[in-house]
């Protein structure tokens, strides 16, 4: 029993292949539009690659630019059969190529499903990775004169005045860690020396933060150093002070900003899946429907298009049937070889 | 003799008409593209104007505007004219509106060229805007609480950051001014009250510089206040430290851009005024072939086409001398006499002398 089965008379079989050839163009650009913007989700990503741990959230932009020159591919192809559909000697050339077709048509299309989905579901990945990269990122901000980590100084202080963030979680990170290095200490200081016995790892700890976390709102000069002593400035309160440094930690800013583009990246794709299955599935009914009319006399007779020739469970069983006899060709010789001298004998 | 004479046949003269139908739309498109570029840069100026001092810089970025939109009327019109020159019938319509069509296009074309050059001329007249813009800019930092000025603060601040610059000269500009506000001083304070004597203003000075002064490729954390003490930092010398804070002054970085950007839209310009002056060109060869056809009676002939039909000196002198009898239409009617034939016919028997009235027509 067919599958959603409509009739097509000749000329609404003419109209339905010219619609699909400029739906089948739009698609293409659409496939394009997916292709470039996985170009851009993933140079953004590269461009703040130092403060990410590891590449994991690459597989998404990856997964556009397959899919997107995929649907390129595919698109183009459905232009040519519904443009051959329209003459009758030329559609039969397409007989064996059709079913792989839409194999892996809808293969690529429930790929760009899956992008999407990535794309929502890797939120926490991509947190865990920032928050390693960040971390790193600020134990070796001063180590500006050691190979391989003399560019993190540059990368967080560009990262905290670009995003308008400051630390990993906040600017508290900051008094954790020692972001001066001992180069520029005076070790015959009695200050620096009693910083330096206060704790256990023998670090510079200061309540101050770097100058790339101040904020250019504060209506006041920013305050970097000695944030904590209410007393070491006049008319200030640490508790109360917002617009002094920037409160947003860069992990939270970074997170935001990516969820963000990828969010707006996925509602396109799913708006292009959309396209794309209504491509396949006028593609799918024009086919049958030529199919009905090759070798008849009169090329202008009505004929049905369906979906699928028999119920879904039915075309599956074959499906399944088929792949099997593929892997099993000896099973069948052996067969025929015992009949063969059976029936000779 | 003609200058620069060309023989034009028929077919030649068809081709030529189609070329520059096309052209002319072409000419249309970069007539878009001095519009936008005029649109753009006005913007670009308009983002900066709270630092500087004439607001009204607008005028190399007007006349673009208004060129890029002459530039689009004229040579639609001009396309119009070449599509109906293909078909030396249709040529009649536009017969008389040529010529003067392509005396204007001449002086819009130098209108272009002027655009062009402005746009490298502009730059003293900006210096001056930015300099005493950011001056001014500069004193009112502090005043964060003064409606009017409260945003002028973080404006220095994003233009210092973004630009990579500090001040108006160099980072001593802001020892010579109050950067922080007298709400922010504790004025009970000896160390206060001794610098606000110091000087004969009354005004906070210091050797510091704002946080967005410092330069983000130093190895060390920013150093910004005692910029001239050296032993107030460890391992710090002021005359040959050159990484701490920014070098260069605003005005400077913010010029090297305004200069960067006019100089590729004045290079664009003089490329849009060739391409314009060979469309001319091309509809004034196509005009004197098309006029040329029209004196010899045949439309399939061959005709000839020319820039100028005399020489440059002698259509000078003939246009010089049609502007000064323009002048001077009124005397001819008051000096009779002489130079007036009817005036040498002898009142005689009007048969005799028939013949010999010359006509005058």
């Amino acid at each position: 029993m067919v599958l959603l089965k409509v009739k097509f008379p000749f000329q609404r079989r003419v109209k339905v292949a010219q619609g699909l050839w400029l739906f089948s163009w739009l698609a293409t650009v659409s496939g394009a539009l997916i292709f470039t913007l996985g170009i851009f989700l993933k140079s953004e990503l590269r461009k703040r690659s130092e403060v990410m741990d590891n590449t994991e959230i690459h597989a998404v932009p990856n997964t556009l630019i397959i899919v997107g020159l995929a649907s390129v591919v595919i698109n183009f192809f459905a232009g040519r059969i519904c443009q051959d559909s329209l003459d009758v000697a030329r559609f039969p050339r397409w007989r064996g190529f059709i079913v792989p077709y839409f194999a892996g048509a809808a293969l690529f299309a429930l790929l760009m499903l899956v992008a999407v989905i990535m794309s929502y579901a890797m939120k926490g990945n991509l947190e865990e990775s920032l928050k390693i990269g960040l971390k790193n990122g600020i134990r070796f901000y001063k180590d500006t004169d050691t190979p391989g980590r003399c560019f993190q100084k540059q990368t967080i202080d560009l990262l905290q005045i670009e995003f308008q963030c400051c630390g990993n979680t906040n600017f508290k990170d900051w008094f954790e860690v020692q972001w001066i290095s001992n180069r520029y200490l005076d070790y015959s200081c009695k200050e620096v020396k009693d910083r330096i016995k206060s704790n256990v790892d023998g670090r510079y700890l200061v309540d101050g933060v770097p100058f790339s976390c101040c904020n250019p709102s504060s209506p006041r000069p920013c305050i970097q150093h000695q944030m904590t002593n209410n007393s070491a400035h006049y008319n200030y309160d640490y508790t109360t002070e917002e617009l002094n440094v920037f409160r947003r930690g860069c992990r939270e800013a970074l997170v935001s900003y990516y969820m963000g583009l990828m969010n707006t990246i996925g509602v396109l794709v799913l708006l292009f899946f959309l396209i794309q299955m209504g491509v396949l599935v006028s593609l799918r009914y024009l086919q049958t429907a030529m199919d009905g009319v090759v070798g008849q006399e009169n090329t202008e007779c009505e004929t049905e298009g369906y979906i699928l020739e028999k119920g879904v469970k039915e075309t599956i069983k074959l499906t399944i049937q088929k792949i099997a006899k593929i892997f099993q060709p000896n099973q069948v010789q052996n067969e025929q070889a015992e009949s063969a001298p059976g029936t000779a004998g | 003799m003609a200058v620069l004479k060309v023989k034009f046949t028929k077919t030649k003269r068809c081709k030529l008409a189609q070329i520059l139908w096309i052209l002319n739309w072409i000419s249309v498109i970069t007539g878009i593209i001095l519009f936008s570029l005029g649109l753009f840069l006005k913007v670009e100026i308009r983002k900066k104007n709270e630092i500087m001092y004439n607001r009204e810089i607008h005028s190399v970025p007007n006349m673009l505007i208004a060129v890029g939109v002459i530039a689009c009327g004229i040579n639609f019109l001009g396309g119009k004219i070449c599509y109906d020159c293909s078909d030396s019938n249709k040529f009649h319509r536009w017969k008389l509106i040529m010529l003067p069509y392509i005396i204007c296009t001449f002086f819009f074309t130098f209108c272009v060229l002027v655009g062009a050059l402005m746009c490298y001329t502009m730059k003293n007249e900006l210096e001056e805007s930015l300099y005493l813009g950011l001056k001014e800019a500069l004193k009112f930092y502090k005043d964060t609480d003064i409606p009017g000025r409260c945003f002028l603060k973080k404006t220095i601040d994003l233009l210092q950051m973004e630009f990579r610059c500090c001040g108006n000269n160099g980072f001593r500009d802001w020892f010579e001014i109050q950067w922080v506000s007298m709400r922010y001083l504790d004025v009970s304070n000896k160390e206060v009250q001794d610098r606000l004597k110091s000087n004969v203003d009354g005004k906070y000075l210091m050797d510091s510089v704002p946080f967005s002064c410092c330069n983000i490729y130093s190895p060390r954390p920013c150093i910004q206040h005692q910029l001239t003490n050296n032993s107030a930092h460890y391992s710090y010398e002021f005359q040959t430290e050159e990484l701490n804070v920014w070098m260069t002054g605003c005005r400077q970085a913010l010029l090297e851009y305004y200069m960067q950007i006019m100089q590729s839209i004045g290079f664009t310009v003089l490329i849009i005024w060739l391409f314009e002056l060979s469309v001319l060109t091309g509809v004034r060869y196509l005009q004197t072939a098309l006029e040329n056809v029209l004196l010899q009676g045949d439309p399939d002939s061959e005709s000839e086409g020319w820039l100028l039909e005399n020489g440059f000196v002698e259509t000078a002198r003939t246009n010089f001398n049609i502007i000064k009898n323009l002048g001077k239409s009124n005397q001819i009617n008051a000096v009779s006499g002489n130079e007036d034939p009817n005036l040498n016919v002898t009142p005689s028997s009007h048969g005799a002398t028939r013949t010999h009235i010359p006509t005058v027509s």
